[in-house]
């Protein structure tokens, strides 16, 4: 089937200071991932059209996009799944560096500035594995599924307009230490999303848990975090 | 402007070798990361299936039994005394992972869970038995997850999108790499003591394949071009069950938890291959089968691809007929939500990108190109070495799918990866930062970055030359047919002619973006050019073994023959030429034995 792709395009480099679009017409199966199209062009006629990818597959976070006004995975959106007009765009609300490519820095930062590791230096006696059963597992399983795309925190519309929002990807991450019956950490997380720039500022708008590409209810996950710092803390 | 660094310890590559060396080394000596991807986009994060460890949770199992399984799934090809000390780290490593924070499954006591997988038994009952420890079908993602998460706590230094183009050494002595800077284009000299390379895979030699568009075979390739050798590129592994056209990986897990391929006719075939266990068997016993099926007309609808089947009728119906039974003695049955909760992203997969329900519809699948057993020759701390005798390269370390230890010989057992990774990263870390301590800088070349500039302005200095694509599309189509599953002497000898070829057009490729920032377009070009480097030496490699072995499958040499070919291979590259030399296979307790499954 014919496609007509238009692709997003900006480079200060090469003088393509305005952001504008490329348009092509090409021949693609419905089967194909948006990410085949676009190494299709970038192999077959414009080589310096630029995103980042790895995987392939939907495992790594390398290649969130705006497709068709949605934030998506490029290698996850299928042909069929997105129609045979696609418009291809950067995620929103971090500098965009080239084409595709965003300035990912501040999302990290952010990511890092909850802790995102288990707190917990007492190991069992016999140096062997701390138990854990499945139902406490399961508490906070959802939110380990991360791949840190930023899908999720790219469509927030408070992201966008409030530079002090953490984002739904930190508190995702957060969640999955305060949830886990291991950590011992959890008041700290939990001052720390209390704060003006954490949890609260969750408007519920559900943007996130739509991008979400891992299908991690992370809405839920916010409103968990919500309900753990009004309550005082979590029981495991 | 090129900016000079300089840290005691240079990893390069941030996957699940990289980390776990990072995090040793940096306990000892100033360490850095470099990494083209972001470190959590290393391709360790796409295992699935789990990390083998004899912890014996719900049944018994011994450290020996994962040493012999692994000597034997490699065709006798590892080193036993590598094997023996990897597999004997295998618990500790994975309890200090858990240590770590990793989210491992867990049975009902609370303990780690774990599965079935390939190659590995009891070696008593010469059943499969319970070893592989996982995370859902996300191992992989946990690990790369976990380890990153212990190094943000530990303060390492990483140099994200760091893409590492050169290796420096002076007087046969590494210290240093040169990187290109992604967002900048600038090039960036770190100045070492000691330089870890961890930089993975090669799988995009191959046209269908499981493995990410940054497997490129960088880490084998440069040293190739400083004058070091590479070991046993002949053995690749091809994973039985990729989708079909997609090469994306179905975990070996889907088996374990009691999956079965079927034929056309609808028969189990792996009955007829590996009576005892079946769909169970070795990775490269699996791919010949399906290819064997698929050659004799029993293809599914006589077409290139077979069935994995998980349904879970199917997976009841032949539990039942292996007598199969739960660790408490009562009959093994599963329902499709349990296979759904034990490998939720293969339903993800196989709804996204096939659009069918794996636990209403069998899976078509196809061998895959997955795992490269070669790469660059080192020994049970790390250290790489530069010739058949063992000699140590001061100051260079490797570790993970780029190293060659051997533990897994000429054919990898599933889960042995991970393990790996976790255990040979550590050691290399440890020694990188204690060799560091008792060494010193040694000087810098005057201009370290020549050999890379020259190296991108060829690249550069072309227009409208060969393409990318075209070159890579030749490279994959020759490399699947005649350097794939099987191997003949003529198919072998036509590879390496079309690599040759090749690699003289490459001399002419050229590139439509000339600019700095993210000049991805120049980076594919380079890694093609590492590509092309590796898979003539696997050609050649691959050609000069007249035997069967593991994942080298001659149908010209059908049979292992160990008289003469008991040995490792190792491949120095000059120009367009490949020399080769042989090295022996240590070999403590396990005498070369027939292999069956
Ligand atoms: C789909 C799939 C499933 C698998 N499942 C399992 C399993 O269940 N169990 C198992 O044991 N094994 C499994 N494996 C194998 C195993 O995952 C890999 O062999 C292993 O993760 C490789 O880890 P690594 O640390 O060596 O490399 P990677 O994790 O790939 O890391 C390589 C790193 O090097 C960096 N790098 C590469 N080149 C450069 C350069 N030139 N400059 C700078 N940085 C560079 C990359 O950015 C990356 O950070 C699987 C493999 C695949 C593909
Ligand atoms: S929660 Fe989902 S959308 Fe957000 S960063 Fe993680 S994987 Fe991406
Ligand atoms: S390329 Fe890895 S998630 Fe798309």
């Amino acid at each position: 089937m014919l496609v007509y792709l238009k692709i997003y395009r900006y480079n200060p480099e090469a003088g393509r200071n305005v952001p504008s679009f490329d348009t092509y017409n090409i021949e693609a199966e419905p089967t194909d991932r948006v990410l085949d199209l676009l190494e299709h062009v970038k192999g077959n006629v414009d080589g310096t059209i630029s995103f980042r990818r790895s995987c392939a597959h939907g495992v790594c976070g390398s290649d969130a996009m705006r497709i068709n006004g949605r934030n998506m995975l490029a290698c996850k959106a299928l042909v069929k799944d997105v129609g045979t007009e696609i418009t291809v765009e950067p995620i929103l609300g971090l500098p965009v560096l080239k084409d595709m490519i965003v300035d990912m820095e501040p999302f990290f930062n952010s990511y890092k500035s909850l802790m995102p590791f288990l707190i917990n230096e007492d190991v069992p006696a016999d140096g062997k594995e701390r138990r854990q059963t499945p139902e406490q597992l399961e508490r906070f399983e959802d939110t380990t599924k991360c791949i840190l795309c930023a899908a999720c925190t790219t469509s927030c519309p408070v992201f966008w307009s409030d530079e002090q929002y953490v984002g739904p990807a930190t508190i995702v991450n957060a969640h999955r230490f305060i949830f886990d019956s291991r950590d011992q950490a959890a008041n700290t997380r939990l001052e720390i999303l209390a704060d003006h720039g954490g949890a609260f500022r969750c408007r519920t708008a559900f943007n996130c848990t739509e991008a979400c590409p891992r299908e991690i209810h992370v809405t839920q996950a916010i409103a968990e975090v919500k309900n753990a710092i009004t309550s005082g803390g979590v029981e495991h | 402007m090129t900016q000079t660094h300089q840290h005691e310890v240079i990893i390069v590559g941030a996957g699940g070798a990289g980390l776990m060396a990072a995090l040793y080394a940096s306990r000892g000596a100033d360490t850095a990361v470099l990494s083209k991807l972001y470190p959590t986009r290393s391709h360790t994060g796409a295992a699935q299936g789990g990390i083998g460890a004899a912890l014996g949770n719900l049944e018994p199992d011994k450290v020996e039994w994962h040493s012999f399984d692994t000597v034997k799934g490699s065709d006798y090809l590892g080193d036993q005394d590598a094997i023996d000390y990897m597999c004997a780290q295998a618990p500790e490593v994975v309890y200090e992972l858990e240590h770590m924070g990793l989210p491992f499954s867990r049975n009902a006591d609370g303990t780690i869970a774990q599965r079935r997988f390939g190659g590995h038994t009891n070696n008593d009952t010469k059943q499969p038995v319970l070893r592989s420890c996982y995370a859902a079908d996300r191992t992989g993602h946990m690990i790369l997850q976990t380890l990153y998460q212990n190094c943000i706590k530990n303060k390492v230094h990483f140099y994200d999108e760091f893409h590492v183009l050169d290796l420096l050494m002076n007087d046969g002595v590494a210290n240093g790499v040169v990187a290109v800077e992604l967002a900048t284009g600038e090039l960036h000299v770190f100045h070492a003591k000691s330089v870890v390379f961890a930089t993975g895979g090669h799988g995009r030699i191959w046209e269908l394949t499981s493995n990410a568009y940054a497997y490129t075979g960088d880490g084998v390739a440069i040293t190739l071009r400083r004058g070091l050798p590479a070991q046993d590129l002949e053995f690749f592994q091809f994973h039985p069950t990729g989708i079909l056209k997609l090469g994306i990986l179905i975990t070996e897990g889907v088996r374990g938890e009691g999956g079965v391929l079927i034929n056309g006719k609808g028969e189990r075939f792996m009955e007829r291959y590996a009576p005892t266990v079946k769909d169970l068997a070795s990775r490269d016993v699996v791919s010949r089968s399906i290819y064997l099926e698929i050659r004799d007309g029993n293809g599914i609808k006589g077409d290139r691809y077979v069935h994995l089947d998980m349904r879970p009728e199917v997976v009841n119906h032949y539990a039942e007929l292996d007598g199969r039974k739960m660790p408490d003695g009562t009959p093994y049955r599963v329902t499709g939500e349990q296979l759904l909760s034990k490998v939720p992203d293969i339903v993800d997969f196989c709804r996204t990108y096939l659009g069918i329900d794996p636990i209403k519809e069998p899976m078509p699948i196809q061998p895959t190109a997955h795992y490269a057993m070669g790469g660059i020759p080192t020994n049970m701390h790390g250290q790489a070495l530069s010739d058949a005798k063992g000699t140590i390269v001061p100051g260079l370390f490797a570790a993970g799918e780029v190293a060659c230890v051997s533990v897994h010989g000429a054919n990898r057992l599933g889960t042995n990866s991970l393990l790996d990774l976790v255990v040979f990263g550590k050691e290399a870390g440890k020694m990188a930062a204690e060799y560091a301590k008792g060494a010193d800088y040694k000087p810098l070349e005057n201009n370290p970055t020549d050999f890379t500039r020259q190296q991108l302005d060829r690249i550069l200095g072309k227009s409208g030359g060969e393409k990318i694509v075209t070159l890579g599309e030749e490279m994959k189509t020759k490399m699947m047919d005649d350097v794939g599953v099987f191997r003949t002497a003529e198919g072998m000898t036509s590879a390496i002619e079309k690599m040759r070829e090749l690699r003289e057009r490459y001399k002419n490729i050229s590139v439509d973006d000339h600019g700095k920032r993210f000049n991805t377009d120049l980076l594919n070009a380079w890694e093609l050019g590492c590509l092309l480097d590796v898979a003539l030496a696997t050609a050649v490699s691959a050609e000069a073994r007249p035997e069967s072995r593991g994942a080298h499958a001659r149908e010209d040499f059908p049979k292992r023959n160990d008289t003469e070919w008991l040995k490792h291979t190792l491949a120095w590259m000059d120009g367009n030429q490949v020399r080769l030399e042989y090295k022996p296979v240590t070999i403590t307790k396990y005498e070369p034995k027939e292999r069956v499954y």
